[in-house]
């Protein structure tokens, strides 16, 4: 009963006219974003950060951000289908059939088959949200210091564990991370700390700015090394309407690869990929007709794009129960709350039930507003392929200053940005992944709070942590999966996989 | 292979991380490190740093057995006008304005790219600042002086 209650409340704040229009424009400005090759969701939802603190209030905000995530995910696809370059990473494996079936004349069955297979399973993954959110906030508002402590510690080690490349890199990429969000001011005692003597700095250092720099700018510098003209092959998209036969085809794949992601989506570090990944080799062994796979498979992409899709949404599980953020999507959003005044946790299902359960319907509204936007636009998403990327990044350079200056009206957060970028594109040269470093960034402080505080009230004694059973259980699941990804077996099939993901 | 091969990507990226550890080591100490029960603002910094001089090692120490392949190439022409246009509009914003500031920044950034010519780069330039002076200013009401004090 309580669910139907809450889940009202919720369609009753997401579907005022304001916030569908919020929702729309922020599926639109995803979609839009997330289409241009070579930028990938969380780049654009950097970009688009600032944009959305302007609204003022919180729950419109971030229903909003919430939409850009959706629509720039499906920007991604799209380009992955028809240019054969997946905008993110999670999409990386929709190009493999889906290029296939546009090269074979189906780009536009495969692009309805991409957003129908997201749409139901973002479905699927809301129900489950709704479901599942409740239990797990009551079981963390039992938790204590030393079980915060000790759950951070899980989720910066599962995001080392599905990092690309190199685990040692990973894992100094957090400590950096973290180290950078001590940057500041000292919440405890209010002492100025590792600033370098920097005062105009203030209390931390401004979150978007460095999201903007080392997602936004670095990824810029980047696509600016190489500026060959783009291979486009655009087949003319035609045929839309799957047939029956299609339809019949697609349904138990989107059903796997929808239960497949639900379940990933949940943990800690990139489940998603994790999922399309998993659900593609499923898709392929279930398969009657396997050696269709390469060559333009419709399983191939439909179960992917759910499995993509519905762990991109069983992913706000984590952020809105406990407060601790799956990716770096994510992690942006848990930022967006506290600079909009929200104490990311388990409180906020009790204190703003309305910003709770609205964020939750509308992810359902949002998907429902890409389906029935997205297809009849796609000419026009086709067009925007075609945009030189020499008119595309000075407009970004405008909109990510503009942005940053006007959460703070703060010219420093515009030094930082610069100083970011430079480090992130620094560090994308020596092969470090930008995602782990801004999840120790976001869970930095609150990782310190938790800590001393765990400290005093066990009167300084560290066994705290593995004395009380919970905190015990998560720091030895913490172990396990350290001492998993860095046994020899474990680290050869996971380069084989993550060799594949670039391929 | 002889025993000079190292891979220098790897190399630079453990001294890298070397070089932050120390620094950010080097500053914890300047504040208070407090003690099991009461730890100070400096505690866990110290702790963190020494963790990643250590990681920092073990990715050196790593490189030099292995050989790697080349960072491949370097937009240092983007690196130059893409890294500067933030730092033009926190330096113009004030003096000159939003109207000013975005023209001149996006003027700027366009330049990172070979392929951009002059004539394309003021139309681009003069379309941003009035969509941004249109859509930030007047529709988000952005609380910035459209005309500042050096142009009047």
């Amino acid at each position: 009963m309580d669910l139907f209650s809450n889940l009202a409340l919720g369609f009753a704040t997401a579907s005022t006219l304001a916030n569908i229009g919020f929702c729309l424009i922020g599926v639109l400005l995803g979609t839009l974003i997330g289409v241009l090759p070579g930028i990938g969701a969380t780049a654009t939802i950097a970009m688009l950060l600032p944009i959305t603190f302007q609204i003022g209030d919180p729950v419109s905000s971030l229903i909003m951000l919430a939409g850009i995530y959706y629509g720039a995910q499906y920007g991604g696809s799209t380009t992955a289908i028809l240019i054969n370059m997946p905008g993110e990473s999670s999409s990386a494996v929709t190009a493999i059939d889906g290029y296939q079936m546009a090269r074979n004349g189906r780009a536009g069955v495969a692009l309805a088959t991409a957003a129908i297979g997201s749409f139901v399973a973002g479905t699927i993954a809301t129900v489950l949200i709704a479901l599942f959110a409740p239990p797990l906030t009551a079981m963390a508002l039992k938790f204590g210091a030393a079980e915060y402590t000790s759950l951070m510690v899980v989720g910066l080690v599962m995001s080392v564990a599905l990092a690309h490349g190199s685990v040692i890199k990973a894992i100094a990429m957090v400590v950096l991370g973290l180290l950078l969000g001590l940057v500041g001011q000292d919440v405890i005692s209010g002492a100025p700390r590792l600033n370098f003597g920097l005062y105009q700095l203030g209390d931390q250092l401004n979150f978007v700015a460095i999201a903007v720099g080392l997602f936004g700018i670095a990824e810029i510098l980047r696509n600016l090394e190489d500026e060959r003209t783009r291979e486009v092959l655009m087949a003319k998209v035609t045929g839309l309407m799957p047939t029956r036969e299609d339809f019949r085809r697609m349904t138990a794949p989107i059903l796997r690869g929808t239960a497949l992601g639900s379940l990933l989506g949940i943990l800690p570090g990139n489940g998603a990929v994790l999922a399309a990944f998993a659900s593609y080799t499923i898709e392929k062994r279930a398969s009657d007709r396997p050696e269709e796979f390469g060559k333009g498979a419709l399983a191939g992409v439909a179960g992917p794009e759910s499995a993509n899709n519905a762990g991109a949404q069983t992913s706000f599980i984590p952020m809105l129960t406990l407060g601790i953020p799956a990716n770096p999507v994510m992690a942006l959003m848990i930022g967006a709350m506290i600079i909009q005044g929200i104490v990311p946790g388990p409180n906020v299902a009790a204190e703003n039930p309305d910003l709770f359960w609205g964020l939750i319907a509308s992810m359902w509204i949002g998907n429902l507003l890409l389906i029935i936007l997205n297809l009849p636009l796609i000419g026009l998403w086709v067009k925007l392929l075609k945009v030189p990327y020499y008119v595309l990044f000075p407009t970004i350079m405008a909109f990510c200053s503009i942005g940053v200056y006007s959460v703070n009206s703060n010219v420093w957060d515009l030094y930082v940005v610069a100083f970011f970028g430079l480090l992130g594109y620094f560090l994308l040269k020596l092969r470090c992944e930008p995602a782990p470093l801004l999840l120790g960034f976001v869970l930095g402080p609150l990782l310190e709070e938790n800590l001393r505080r765990a400290m005093i009230l066990s009167r300084g004694d560290p066994s705290t942590f593995v004395t009380r059973p919970i905190s015990a259980l998560l720091l030895a699941a913490a172990v396990a999966v350290l001492v998993i990804v860095l046994l020899p077996s474990v680290r050869k099939k996971r380069d084989e996989v993550f060799v594949e993901e670039d391929a | 292979m002889n025993s000079l091969t190292f891979d220098r990507t790897n190399a630079l990226c453990g001294g890298f991380f070397i070089l932050s550890g120390l620094i950010f080591g080097y500053q914890s100490l300047t504040v208070d490190l407090g003690s099991w029960l009461r730890i100070g603002p400096g505690g866990l910094p110290l702790v963190l740093s020494g963790l990643l001089v250590l990681l920092g090692a073990i990715i050196l120490v790593q490189a030099a057995r292995t050989e790697g392949e080349p960072a491949g190439r370097i937009a240092w022409r983007g690196m130059l006008f893409i890294l500067l246009s933030p730092l033009i509009f926190g330096l113009t914003v004030r003096g000159l304005g939003f109207i000013g500031s975005v023209f001149i920044t996006s003027l700027f950034a366009s330049f990172a790219s070979y392929r951009m010519k002059l004539w394309m780069a003021v139309v681009l330039a003069v379309a941003l600042t009035v969509f941004s002076t249109a859509v930030f200013s007047y529709g988000l009401g952005l609380p910035f002086e459209r005309i500042g004090p050096w142009l009047r």
